[in-house]
């Protein structure tokens, strides 16, 4: 039931798109997020879904991966809709009870919810051809001019790789206890709000238990190669934007360049 | 009264490309009061065996049936199931959670709806048959030593009186010492209450002297199941699976190999050692 969660996940395949410098799927996914709300008229989402499907197409992985980490999200989304459909002010379209829906509040849920897909699947591009190693090399390199103004850049990034490991391991781990209390009678799924609440005891301590003897364990082991921070610190794989790098900031910015004309213009209504 | 496994097989990741044969249409009975030992390399499916026996996991394909009912039918209660199916998982001391050992041992018999009085009786019954001293029962489980709090994890399934007892690798971890410790407690527990207990194991030589019946998996199938001394026949066979029979077949081959008359049948030290004394009598 935990595997279900690809939000965040890597997907192992060859293609372009993996082997992208991160720091060029970081800078990209920002400005796509960035593009997505920077017009308000169908033939822009048109492009924006053009541009997403031909990366998608690129990357070689499957459709279905990105889909199953919306499941994650589907409550956000509905919950956006229906403020949205409801709560917006303009021409009355239905009416019943209190609740009216208007014209612009249907409009404006419509446009909300492809901007959270689009940016929902748009990220999940991006870590599931990104290996969290890279991704937050890449975090690294991009934050790096911070650095000058004392924020220790290395050492949060260091702590957002060692996270994102993390977080496999200790759902393999809350599955495996899960497993282990309900084989002593546990029971995680009836009863009402507290007694569930009650129930998560005999999982969540030996999960906190097992997290800061992981994490001892961890520390030890880094102190004991002489792990010392960012200071003077080299690394086996440098990152070095390569011609395909460009050439991919290229197409962003002919992308962008399209969308501001669409803008402009603004085809169809 | 028995546990019944019926054209098995699992698949995990079913629909995806990853997807991966755990069990193979694995056929298993189980009679009352054996005492079967588990045996398959890692990544063999015997973790995941062991799981179908108390309905934790669901068969992508075939039934279990426990005293000839289907434990996987709508109405069949697998709570209670899993009370009568004590399944005890590697590691288990990563799974204490309580204040002190009693209350942790308490937790089975009290998920059972009992009353207060028997959930004490049986947790202290429980401790008791795993010769955990009565001086650390109310200690925080955290602060005992390895083979103790292996001990309390036990007693925390033993709690619920199970009719059925698996272990998962009961002895991952602990130095030769505790092993032999654990493993001495659980044949006596076994000779005492009379209950089937299965022993997961990945050495031969684990379980060899305490086990009437061996299964051996690989890769997610049945390779042999019989008793010991005919599963070790296979001994160049368990090789080829990343397997070895236990040290004393071995030499007793070797003996006979340099024409010396001994059985090689033997599955204990102590068997070896009078089979060869015999053998130089005889001289």
């Amino acid at each position: 039931m935990l595997r279900d969660i690809t939000l965040g996940q890597y997907y192992q395949t060859e293609s372009v798109i993996h082997r992208l410098d991160p720091r060029v799927k970081l800078v990209g996914t920002i400005l796509y997020i960035i593009s997505l709300f920077l017009f308000n008229n169908f033939t822009g989402y048109l492009a924006a879904a053009c541009f997403l499907a031909i990366i998608i197409r690129l990357s070689h992985v499957p459709f279905r991966f990105m889909v199953k980490g919306m499941k994650a999200i589907v409550f956000l989304l509905l919950l956006t809709v229906v403020f949205n459909l409801f709560l917006t002010p303009g021409e009355a379209l239905v009416q019943f009870w209190k609740l009216t829906i208007t014209k612009e509040g249907v409009r404006i849920s419509v446009f909300m919810a492809i901007r959270l897909t689009f940016l929902i699947i748009g990220s999940s591009v991006m870590t599931l051809t990104t290996t969290p190693n890279n991704l937050t090399d890449g975090m690294e390199k991009l934050l790096s001019p911070l650095k000058k103004i004392r924020v220790p850049v290395h050492e949060i990034s260091m702590m957002m790789s060692i996270a994102l490991r993390f977080i496999p391991i200790l759902m393999e781990e809350t599955d495996k206890i899960m497993k282990a209390q309900i084989a002593r009678g546990a029971d995680f799924e009836s009863g009402n709000l507290v007694k569930k609440a009650k129930a998560m005891v005999p999982l969540l301590v030996p999960l906190f238990i097992s997290a800061f003897r992981r994490a001892n364990d961890l520390a030890m082991a880094m102190e004991a190669r002489c792990y010392q921070g960012g200071e003077g610190r080299t690394k086996m794989k440098p990152l070095q934007y390569k011609k395909r790098d460009y050439a991919a900031y290229a197409v962003f910015c002919v992308y962008l360049l399209v969308l501001l004309v669409i803008r402009k213009i603004g085809v169809l209504p | 009264m028995s546990m019944i496994l019926d054209h098995v097989s699992h698949v995990y990741e079913k629909d995806t490309e990853m997807a991966a044969y755990a069990l193979k249409d694995v056929s298993l009975t189980i009679p009352d009061g054996q005492f079967i030992g588990l045996i398959g390399h890692t990544g063999s499916g015997k973790s995941t065996l062991v799981q179908h026996l108390n309905g934790l996991l669901k068969p992508t394909s075939g039934h279990i049936y426990y005293n000839g009912e289907d434990i996987h039918r709508e109405d069949y209660n697998r709570k209670e199931l899993r009370s009568k199916v004590g399944l005890v998982f590697q590691y288990p001391e990563h799974q204490l959670f309580e204040v002190d050992v009693f209350s942790d041992v308490c937790f089975g018999p009290k998920n059972l709806g009992l009353s207060q009085k028997e959930v004490e009786l049986r947790a202290f019954d429980a401790l008791r048959q795993v010769g955990f001293p009565e001086e650390y029962f109310y200690q925080s489980p955290f602060d005992l030593s390895g083979g103790q709090k292996r001990r309390v994890a036990i007693a925390g399934v033993l709690a619920m009186k199970p009719e059925m007892l698996i272990l998962d690798e009961p002895t991952a971890g602990l130095d030769p010492k505790g092993r032999d410790e654990i493993l001495g407690q659980i044949a006596r527990l076994k000779k005492e209450m009379g209950i089937t207990v299965i022993l997961v194991s990945h050495s031969m030589e684990d379980i060899a002297n305490y086990v009437d019946r061996i299964i051996v998996m690989n890769k997610g199938s049945v390779l042999f199941d019989d008793v010991p001394k005919e599963v070790f026949r296979h001994y160049k066979e368990l090789e080829a699976v990343g397997l070895a029979a236990p040290q004393v077949t071995y030499i007793m081959q070797t003996l006979r190999e340099r024409g010396m008359e001994v059985d090689t049948d033997v599955t204990t030290l102590e068997e070896a050692e009078r089979e060869i004394l015999k053998a130089l009598d005889r001289r």
